[in-house]
């Protein structure tokens, strides 16, 4: 029987606050999805929803075709990982790891064998009997995913639980966590505000922005066709111009604004007429002007990443322009102050409705900066 | 100590550690070894002080366990006595444990910080009233026409007034109220440490509230319930006041023995024996204690 978890019409409200709006959505069975947004935006709520520690104000989890309503975290069939772990610091490695089997009266010898077992999993067949505190981050973190994979959980929860990692390690647990999913098949619905992981790790991905799912698809999809202006300035960077919709045909749409009549991809529900805005990613922006778009910007900084610089310009664009210029020998030329003439295909480009909606556009600029902030 | 030296300079620091050295010496140390000194020597009036009949001995020491029958189980007065305090100091140390884990719990945890704090202010203003005011006024409320009997006969609970302060109800029951404090702060404060997502994760895990104290929440605030134990029981074997206001001729506490080894009987050394026998029951509590729940010192000092 199928394991699918079904978010139907759940809505979260606490007093007057709604964090979490009439989210409809079904995360199939044995799927690596991920909640990705910036904080406050709800995706912890949901969590909290589907690992039953809160009931929603309305609508329906159902995970397996179950309703969860009424059913507290420990009698669901979810095992949430949190942020920092909560591994019990005066249990042992494989105490902590059977706690689950112990409070199922299944005894020591056999809670034993099976924590032994999910050490071997986790790469750590050694660790039975450390202390917790013994334990580097990275060792932590495979022994709260052991933990939670002993009560065999059909759904896995986990929320952000790489944020306290260093760079390196985290990189190194993203491939990891993403092979215990293979290796065991459980669903693991992933909480972060961190696009990286969202991307590499995820099946899918919901792109979350106050409360409402702004957009879910692969991840791909979310970065190459965003179809709100929250998801394109969110998930990675983008360059804004923004202006009046001209005319659409064959699913391209030319718009008219102050870097002149720029054409793009049409987003969905875009009308001539509308107030819009032109997407185009730094590395889709090339230079020398051969394509169908054209512009000139002057240069007034370089940030040198080793492989590619980017290039920060001043054009008729919403904020500065970035272009991520490969490392292929021409770099050297690029310095500030030099006038460039740039193009890109409409192909590259999405035109997405900004009008009508004049919160948005002051969110996403907010948002932009958040998401700046969590690359960097 | 070297810090002390580097930052105020040999002649400020050593003038500093003589004070301390001075008034722990003068006030602490040396009242003690007086008593030691006069524990060891038979009560003798202060001409025969260091003439032919004072000499060292156990006796007073010994005097405590004289006439044991552990056959017939038949105990001295004062055995007696020393027993009641040692079962009845573990009792109002247990009472008070029962009665602030489910507090100190509610406060540390379940409660928001504001009424965290609320509570906390109501719990501490009453002990800012002095001890023997708050004793006593146990003593009006348990008294045989007192409040308490007439608010239980008016509810219909008893038919007839109790006599609370005829047994050891009235001692039991003005120790724990006194003492209810020195359990919740060390119980508080080792509850507020625990994570709150530790609870959860239990939870998540399957574990029913039972086993999520046993197993996460008592393993952390073990230190906690050491330090509220050992304050209880030292507090509660060490009371004068309680047992004299609320105690009855029956209820006769060790404290009140001493007492009236030095000051009725005029018998210094065998009240200071007495003193130091007391002493020793309290830190073979400690010590006890400290096994029990496997803390060290350092533990019990946080």
């Amino acid at each position: 029987m199928s394991q699918d978890v079904e978010l139907d019409n759940v809505t979260m409200r606490f007093g007057d606050f709604t964090a979490v709006r009439n989210i409809n959505l079904t995360v199939r069975a044995g799927e690596f999805f991920s909640f990705l947004g910036p904080s406050g935006c709800g995706k912890t709520t949901i969590l909290r929803i589907l690992s039953g520690f809160t009931e929603p104000t309305e609508g329906h989890v159902r995970i397996g075709g179950v309703d969860m309503a009424g059913k507290g975290p420990n009698e669901r069939p979810t095992a949430l990982i949190f942020q920092n772990l909560a591994l019990f610091p005066l249990m042992s490695v494989w105490e902590n790891i059977a706690f689950g089997l112990e409070v199922r009266g299944v005894p020591r010898d056999k809670r034993r064998k099976r924590a032994m077992e999910l050490l071997e999993l986790i790469a750590m067949p050694d660790a039975a009997d450390k202390r917790i505190s013994e334990l580097s981050g990275g060792m932590k973190q495979r022994v709260a995913i052991a933990r939670a994979l002993a009560v065999e959980p059909k759904v896995m929860l986990l929320d952000e639980p790489l944020s306290a990692l260093d760079l390196k390690l985290r990189q190194h647990m993203r491939s990891e966590l993403r092979a215990i999913q293979r290796r065991t098949g459980v669903t693991f619905i992933y909480i972060t505000h961190d696009q990286g992981e969202a991307l590499t790790m995820s099946d899918r991905v919901a792109v979350m922005s106050r409360g409402r799912i702004e957009q879910v698809g692969p991840s791909s999809e979310i970065y190459d066709a965003p179809q709100t202006p929250f998801v394109a300035t969110f998930v990675g960077e983008n360059n804004r111009f923004s202006g009046r919709v001209a005319d659409i045909a064959g699913g391209v749409a030319r718009i008219e604004t102050a870097a002149g009549l720029l054409s793009g991809r049409a987003g969905p529900a875009l009308k001539a007429g509308d107030k819009a805005t032109l997407f185009v990613r730094p590395e889709r922006l090339r230079m020398g002007a051969d394509e169908a778009n054209r512009l000139s910007a002057r240069i007034h900084h370089v940030d040198f990443e080793g492989s590619f610089a980017n290039l920060f310009l001043n054009g008729a664009a919403d904020g500065e322009i970035i272009v991520q210029a490969a490392n292929d020998g021409a770099l050297p030329s690029l310095a500030p102050g030099v006038e460039l003439a740039l193009g890109f295909a409409p192909e590259s480009a999405v035109v997405l409705p900004t009008g009508g909606d004049a919160g948005t556009g002051a969110g996403s600029g907010e948002m932009q900066h958040a998401a700046a902030e969590v690359a960097a | 100590m070297s810090e002390l030296f580097r930052r105020y300079g040999t002649g400020m620091a050593l003038a500093m550690l003589s004070g301390v050295a001075i008034w722990v010496l003068a006030m602490v140390v040396l009242p003690y070894f007086v008593m030691v000194e006069y524990s060891f020597h038979p009560n003798l009036t202060v001409v025969e002080m260091g003439g032919p009949k004072d000499h060292y001995t156990l006796e007073n020491y010994a005097s405590l366990f004289r006439g044991i029958d552990l056959v017939n189980l038949e105990f001295p007065d004062d055995f007696r006595v020393f027993l009641r305090t040692l079962w009845g100091a573990t009792l109002v140390t247990f009472i008070c444990l029962v009665v602030c884990y489910p507090v100190a719990y509610y406060l540390a945890k379940v409660a928001t910080p504001e009424r965290a704090s609320f509570l906390l202010l109501i719990l501490v203003i009453p002990f800012w009233i002095n001890e023997i005011l708050r004793t006593f006024s146990w003593y009006i409320m348990l008294a045989y026409s007192g409040p308490l009997n007439i608010i239980l006969k008016a509810l219909g609970i008893i038919d007839a007034p109790v006599r609370w302060l005829s047994g050891s109800g009235g001692v039991l029951i003005g120790m724990t109220y006194a003492f209810l404090l020195f359990m919740m702060f060390p119980l508080y404060n080792a509850l507020e440490t625990l994570d709150r997502n530790q609870v959860e994760a239990a939870r998540d895990l399957g574990a029913p509230t039972w086993r999520i104290h046993w197993r996460v929440v008592i393993p952390h605030a073990k230190p906690g319930i050491a330090v509220g134990c050992i304050m209880v029981f030292v507090l509660a074997a060490s009371s004068y006041v309680v047992p004299a206001l609320l105690g009855s001729p029956g209820t006769r506490w060790f404290t009140e023995t001493i007492y009236s080894w030095f000051f009725e009987a005029q018998n210094w050394p065998r009240g200071s024996a007495y003193a130091f026998i007391l002493l020793g029951l309290c830190v073979a509590f400690i010590l006890t204690m400290m096994r029990v729940f496997k803390v060290g010192l350092t533990d019990i000092a946080k």
